[in-house]
């Protein structure tokens, strides 16, 4: 058996398809959820893509945090359903409270889009388990709003936790605190970050690079392993 | 307050004597007599506001309509060619059941005025084209040209463009794969912000702009109809009508890229389930283009009750709404049967749809407000039959000194050291220097199918998953060659992009362009249009490549100067295969540099001559076809058979700056020697075309050599992929990290 992992569409969202091939290049079923429905197919896993949901109108996340299959999402989230939330999937999970923080815009003011070097700071989360802790990986970053805030009480207990999945190394591209690139839940299987995993599995495309199928695979090994 | 009667048909009839403000509204006398006469009376209102844009230099293409013809006259025989000009972008055949249509368009006024949604508009429109073909897009392209790099109001209109790029386009979901960024005082004021599209497709999903079968109807989709990007409907309104309203409105449109990304979702779900017969995009001159050209290009008449229209602002007038050219508005017609379903699939994606008007068996095209007929016209003579000029024209007097002054007799370096020099001169000039600091403000990965993006020498998509199938996209053209001589630099612009889509492995297939001059009254102007035209009309015949399609952008000078005269050339091209791309990085130590091509003294229009003497005269280097041909032809092969891990196009700056190029992507520095004949100047900045130097392992070294030289290609060995530093024996060593500071340095320094 394999594994299904839903991919929500919302209006707006832009890498939705590309997500799904990543599913499939790390050998599991991709299923299209829609932001209307709350039925979430009875997948096993929630991926929330990267694009520019509801148009970033308001805030990042903000309204497609409301959307009905949300209402599913967060439920299920709690009760351990792995949640998985790209660029601006990570940016719904934070206005969703799922996990904790925000995004503000990159402290140059610009769009970003480069091949971004990252230490993997925590490799025993559902999505991250095929890689090893302290593994230096490169993955796409392309954003507006990237920059991680959040109280210094949360960052502390993020960071005594060893809930910070994902720093930046070499350049903080966006202004994040404590170059958090990607955080966890207490639970460990809501993960979110910032750089693109997805347009990081064929070594033709993009950057040419493959550092971002383990996300995939972890989940694949976890869900047909349970 | 009191209100003029509604200027119906029967009212434009009644009161022939009514004079209308067709002067403010850009039309000559003798263009308004042909309305009157071809109506049989005064237009109305709402048939002048029409008239006026679509038979405006933009749309109609008055001025350059009878040089264009040669695209036509002289296109080459090509297969490839599914849909050719005249639709809303060009159809091209790329095998496997896949067609591709692309197109390039001119944004130029409206970024100047108003940089970020100029730009952003820009982009929003030719995507629009490219949906109304059919076709899923699947990457963008941004050739663009500002005033010098370091004149204080560059640094207001260059920012602006680049992010209304990026706003609009990351936003769309389409990855910015290629483009240029040019700087020269010529464009100060008139800065070029040009736009161009891919989208992909199957053969049988080809969409055309036509309304056809009486009783299908007309549905308008997308954004609300406001006053944004109204010109002259705003004197019109005043006169005709009371001015208890907002007047003064904003002729630059407003893009909403959400809105687009909406549109582009829920149109390609109704082509997939076959409901369209024809549809048609609102840019320019909005409603009144998209009604006549559905009705004309079509079996018969159309009829819309503009009440319907939705709008963003309920004081509009017809003439405003007619004229309005809000953006992410689409027009598509539906048979009645399917309407349900279509509009069903706009509500699902949050997309208001109206039907506005349907498909009759009448040959007019017939527009009412309130009840009362206000339009009564021909289509054909509102979007086909507008005026056609033959402009005056005439080599300028200047021309000849210009071409005098030979770029040859300037002082050359004359010792190693002052190569050395020059050479770092010349890759940190704004124009040499890298564009990073641009290029990272566009998201190149989205969609995950980018091969190649900039600055590698054509931007890549992969089309086809299963077998690698893919389509290269080049952009180039040089206004300081076309200045010199615009036949022989439209022909090398030609020549540049064909050059670059082979360097990375594809095939040219098909080209469009974008043709940026000065004002088409001034007949040295227009010489220089004739004479682009002809040399690229004549060039993509020997080529083989005929053009789909294009923009014109007239008008771009401010009083007397006009821009360089600038045809900016897309080729594009496709390759069976992905994984055999060529990049531009050096990919290993050892292996061996061969410049392909023939390298004469040519500095004319050159960078060199630009960055170290500032100079601009003599003649551009000379174009050879078949040579470029040959040479492209050498370099898929190479590509397909695995003979070359690298290759760069030569062309501005010459081989050092394509060198220091390579070295730096790949990380990875090169050895060369000046080979026999010629001198270290001329080796590292002459510009001569139809050149490319590539990287060959030395296992394929004999298989290369025994290829060039069965097909008589001059090749010359140059070096080595070696080290840390590029080397040219006996004159000077220049460590990557001191080029790396050179080359990126520059552009953050003046913009960020």
């Amino acid at each position: 058996m394999t594994a299904r992992i839903g991919v929500v569409t919302f209006p707006g969202s832009l890498d939705d398809r590309d997500t799904q091939r990543a599913i499939r290049v790390a050998g599991a079923e991709p299923v299209a959820l829609w932001h209307k429905d709350k039925d979430l197919k009875q997948v096993d896993a929630v991926v929330l893509c990267g694009g520019f949901s509801y148009g970033d109108y308001l805030r990042a996340g903000a309204i497609a945090r409301f959307s009905p299959v949300m209402d599913t999402v967060i439920d299920q989230a709690k009760a351990g359903l792995p949640v998985l939330g790209i660029c601006n999937g990570f940016q719904i999970l934070t206005e969703a409270h799922l996990l904790p923080g925000g995004m503000l815009g990159n402290d140059h003011l610009h769009f970003i889009c480069r091949d971004q070097k990252l230490r993997v700071e925590n490799a025993d989360t559902s999505w991250t388990s095929d890689y090893t802790a302290g593994q230096e990986i490169h993955i796409p970053l392309k954003n507006m709003d990237g920059r991680y805030v959040a109280d210094r009480r949360t960052l502390d207990e993020l960071e005594a936790e060893g809930r910070v999945a994902f720093r930046y190394l070499d350049m903080n591209p966006n202004g994040s605190l404590n170059d958090i690139a990607g955080i966890t839940n207490a639970a460990g299987n809501v993960v979110g970050l910032m750089p693109h995993p997805e347009h990081a599995v064929e070594s033709l495309i993009g950057t040419g690079r493959t550092d971002g199928l383990p996300f995939f695979t972890s989940i694949l090994k976890k869900l047909v392993n349970a | 307050m009191s209100r003029t009667p509604l200027d119906t048909v029967e009212h434009a009839t009644a009161t022939p004597d009514v004079e209308l403000p067709w002067a403010e509204l850009g039309l000559k006398k003798d263009e308004y007599e042909r309305v009157v006469e071809i109506l049989g009376r005064r237009p109305t209102g709402a048939e002048l506001a029409m008239y006026s844009v679509m038979w405006s230099e933009h749309c109609s293409y008055k001025s350059s309509k009878v040089h264009l013809r040669q695209f036509g006259e002289k296109a080459p025989e090509s297969e490839a060619m599914l849909v050719g000009i005249g639709e809303n972008a060009g159809v091209v055949d790329v095998g496997q059941g896949y067609a591709v249509t692309f197109k390039v368009e001119s944004h130029n006024h409206p970024s100047y005025v108003e940089p970020y949604q100029g730009a952003a508009t820009g982009v929003g429109g030719i995507v629009r084209d490219i949906i109304a073909m059919g076709a899923r897009p699947v990457a963008v392209v941004d050739p663009l040209r500002f005033g010098a790099a370091d004149h204080p109001d560059t640094k207001r209109v260059l920012p602006g463009v680049v992010a209304g790029i990026g706003g609009y386009g990351n936003c769309l979901g389409l990855p910015n794969i290629g483009g240029e960024v040019v700087f020269d005082a010529c464009y100060q004021g008139n800065p070029l912000v040009n736009a161009g599209a891919i989208g992909v497709m199957r053969h049988e999903d080809i969409h055309l702009a036509k309304a056809s079968g009486a009783g299908n109807k007309v549905i308008l989709y997308g954004a609300r109809t406001g006053g944004d990007g109204i010109g002259g409907a705003s004197i019109l309104a005043s006169e005709t009508f009371d001015d208890a309203k907002p007047s003064k409105r904003p002729a630059v449109q407003v893009g909403d890229p959400f809105q687009e990304k909406l549109l582009i979702e829920c149109t390609l779900e109704a082509f997939a389930e076959k409901l369209v017969v024809g549809i048609q995009d609102l840019g320019a001159a909005g409603l009144s283009c998209a009604t006549s050209e559905l009705a004309s290009n079509g079996s018969g008449g159309m009829r819309v009750t503009l009440d319907d229209v939705p709008l963003r602002d309920s004081t509009l007038s017809p003439e405003e709404i007619l004229m309005s050219e809000s953006q992410e508005r689409m027009c598509a017609v539906v048979e009645p049967e399917k309407v349900d379903r279509f509009l069903e699939i706009c509500e699902k994606w949050d997309v208001i749809a109206t039907v506005i008007g349907e498909v009759t068996d009448g040959d007019r095209l017939e527009i009412f407000w309130h009840g009362g007929k206000i339009v009564d016209v021909d289509p054909r003579t509102v979007a086909h039959d507008g005026p056609v000029y033959e402009r005056p024209y005439a080599r300028p007097d200047w021309q000849d000194a210009l071409q005098a002054d030979d770029a040859g007799k300037l002082p050359r370096p004359r010792s190693g050291e002052e190569l050395k020099d020059q050479v770092l001169k010349l890759v940190s000039s704004p124009n040499q220097a890298s564009k990073q600091w641009i290029t990272q403000q566009y998201d190149h990965f989205v969609q995950g199918n980018t091969v190649l993006a900039q600055p590698e020498d054509s931007g890549m998509i992969r089309v086809d998953e299963e077998s690698g199938l893919g389509v290269a996209i080049a952009t180039d053209g040089n206004g300081r060659y076309a200045k010199l001589d615009p036949y022989t630099g439209a022909q090398l612009a030609l020549a540049e992009a064909y050059r670059n889509v082979a360097t990375t492995g594809a095939k040219p297939l098909a080209v469009s362009d974008c043709l940026n001059f000065g004002s088409p009254e001034d007949p040295a102007v227009m010489w220089q249009f004739a004479e682009a035209v002809r040399g690229l009309a004549d060039g993509c015949l020997q080529l083989g490549t005929p053009v789909t399609g294009g923009n014109v952008s007239l008008y771009n000078q401010t009083g007397e100067a006009a821009i360089h005269p600038t045809p900016v050339v897309a080729v594009l091209g496709v390759i069976d295969d992905v994984a055999r791309r060529t990049p531009v990085a050096f990919q290993e130590d050892g292996q061996l540099l061969y410049l392909l091509g023939d390298t004469h003294e040519e500095f004319g229009g050159s960078a060199w001559s630009q960055v170290i003497h500032d100079h601009l005269g003599g003649l551009p280097p000379k174009v050879d076809l078949e040579r470029e041909r040959l040479l492209g032809e050498i370099l898929i092969s190479a590509s397909r058979d695995g003979m070359i891990d690298s290759a760069h196009d030569l062309s501005d700056g010459g081989l050092v700056q394509a060198v220091v190029e390579s070295a730096l992507q790949g990380g990875k520095g090169a050895r060369l020697v000046v080979p026999d004949g010629l001198d270290a100047f001329t080796f590292l900045f002459s510009e001569s075309a139809g050149r490319a130097v590539v990287a060959v392992p030395r296992s394929e070294e004999v298989r290369f050599n025994d290829m060039c030289g069965a097909r008589g290609l001059p090749v010359t060995r140059i070096g080595v992929v070696d080290g840390d530093a590029v080397e040219v024996q006996g004159e000077f060593t220049l460590p990557l990290t001191e080029l790396r500071e050179a080359h990126e340095g520059t552009i953050p320094g003046l913009l960020a």
